[in-house]
């Protein structure tokens, strides 16, 4: 195989994705619905009930609506994330999973490739979800937007990774239920996504321990200080280390010699 | 089943020896197949017989670990890639995205399959023809009857011109012509082309008289050879009653 057979493999994968996504708008709709809630409904109701004290990377007092878009933002990369790990599921078993493992293109290289064009549709659903909040006056730096995208990006492939480990472990549909109890609400709720993480350790130290270390709550930080022209060095890295981990992971669960596919 | 004899120098596909289980319940014992390039040949078994965990370690999905599996002379497991780039695949369940279109499909696969963009158009619209769907690349796949989505099935393992063909019970739930008309398609491209092809199927009346029989009975390969040598050793008259007798044990 050639250098241009991987990329047109690549481009190809990433096409489908798109057609995929055109095809589906409710579900682009849908997953908008979410976080628009969350912030129209949820941070107005709780603006004067959750103070938040100047942190970095904010210079003045803010808004709690403006304090949680980085966090909803993260949030519909995480249902993204598990939303494809339930489609890989679905795809395989239905069957339509077996026609990219049959594919004489490294395993590794077609997961990498679906993975990659399921986080861009992601990150587009976030671009869309960021130009609402601009319209109800939440409006970071105008560089902002520019310098989250590879936060975006990584995050996304982050939480997609997971979905992806997820997804090779997981042997039924009705399982994902599951999913939902036990990965995406304490990954959500035990994360810097709705309150500082001071505020946590205020209430319980174990607890503020368990949400530092929560790779959702990296996430969360990464595209907060981004969106704000920032880095944030130990989120990074941890969002960073993080992808390898889960990706090897999934990696490995995909292999045949794993044997993680068998259902009977 | 003893190892078979070395009578065709690289056949299309050729297992020594294989076993797989599932925990502790053994599913394939000892199975030993070989498939010459060019021949149309039946993998015959009720449901249950070890077919689909045979074809799920053929494409590799399972990994082979006891005998070995080798298409056009190379092993699966040590050259797996370039083995695969050998096989064309039907599986049981349907495997098109029913919200594309049918050209989006068969380019999908396409891409999968390495192809250069402007050779896998030409062969697209050739398939296209074959097939009599011409005039529906564009419909969504949804739209087509079950019949046409399995012959689009069938066209698109063909379009990167593998070798081997594995088409496991991609018949069932068809209607006799619908049927009819796959078998046809499926046994000219292995006349024409020269492929060798392993058709799954537990509906004996796909087999004829010429066609090469494996019996795959609880995981064992009880015999293989043409379907006449079929019936001549089991003294029976069709190839049902030939079945019959074989998987249940009657005396010939």
């Amino acid at each position: 195989m050639s250098p241009g057979q991987y990329l047109r493999c690549m481009v190809g994968i990433f096409k489908r994705e798109w057609l995929r996504f055109v095809h589906q708008r409710e579900r682009f709709f849908g997953a908008l619905v979410r976080p628009l809630v969350w912030l129209f409904i949820f941070a107005a109701g709780f603006r004067s009930v959750l103070g938040v004290s100047i942190i970095p990377p904010y210079e003045t007092y803010i808004l709690y609506e403006e304090y949680i878009v980085p966090g909803l933002a993260a949030m519909v990369l995480l249902f993204s994330g598990m939303q494809g790990s339930l489609s890989m599921v679905y795809d395989r078993e239905m069957g339509s999973m077996r026609l990219l493992m049959v594919s004489p293109f490294p395993r590794w290289y077609l997961l990498v490739c679906k993975l990659t064009a399921g986080t861009l549709v992601a990150v587009l659903q976030v671009y869309l979800f960021l130009a609402i909040a601009w319209f109800w006056d939440i409006r970071p730096p105008s560089w902002g937007y520019l310098l989250v995208f590879p936060a975006l990006l990584l995050s996304g492939l982050m939480l997609g990774a997971l979905g992806l480990l997820l997804s090779s472990l997981i042997r039924q549909l009705e399982n994902f239920a599951g999913v939902m109890n036990f990965v995406i609400f304490p990954m959500f709720f035990a994360s810097s996504a709705l309150y500082p993480l001071w505020r946590i350790r205020d209430s319980s130290v174990p607890l503020y321990q368990i949400c530092l270390y929560n790779p959702f709550t990296s996430a969360v930080e990464l595209i907060r200080f981004a969106l704000y022209g920032q880095v944030d060095p130990t989120a990074l890295a941890w969002v960073v280390g993080t992808l390898a981990v889960f990706l090897g992971a999934a990696i490995y669960g995909y292999d045949p010699a794993r044997e993680l596919m068998r259902r009977k | 089943m003893s190892p078979l004899p070395e009578t065709d120098p690289t056949p299309a596909l050729e297992i020594q020896g294989i076993a797989f289980s599932y925990a502790s319940r053994a599913v394939l014992q000892d199975v030993s197949i070989r498939v010459p390039v060019g021949a149309f040949c039946v993998l015959l078994g009720v449901n249950g017989a070890g077919k689909t965990t045979l074809f799920s370690l053929l494409t590799r999905l399972f990994l082979c670990r006891q005998g070995s599996i080798r298409i056009l002379g190379r092993n699966l497991n040590s050259d797996g890639r370039r083995a695969l780039a050998e096989l064309g695949v039907v599986f049981q369940q349907p495997t098109l995205d029913l919200d594309l279109s049918v050209r989006q499909n068969l380019r999908y696969f396409c891409v999968l399959q390495g192809l250069d963009p402007a050779l896998a158009q030409t062969r697209i619209e050739q398939a296209l023809r074959e097939i009599g769907l011409i005039d529906r690349g564009g419909d969504k796949v949804r739209q087509l009857s079950g019949g046409q989505r399995r012959r689009l099935e069938l066209a698109r393992a063909l379009l990167h011109q593998p070798r081997l063909l594995l088409a496991d019970e991609p018949t069932v739930g068809l209607d006799i012509h619908s049927r009819q008309a796959i078998l046809q398609q499926v046994r000219a491209e292995c006349h024409q082309r020269g492929i060798g092809v392993l058709w799954a199927t537990h509906l004996v009346d796909e087999v004829q008289p010429d066609d090469e029989v494996v019996v795959l009975h609880e995981g064992r390969v009880l015999m293989q050879g043409t379907a006449q040598a079929m019936m001549h050793s089991t003294s029976t008259e069709t190839v049902g009653d030939a079945f019959n007798r074989l998987t249940r044990g009657e005396p010939a």
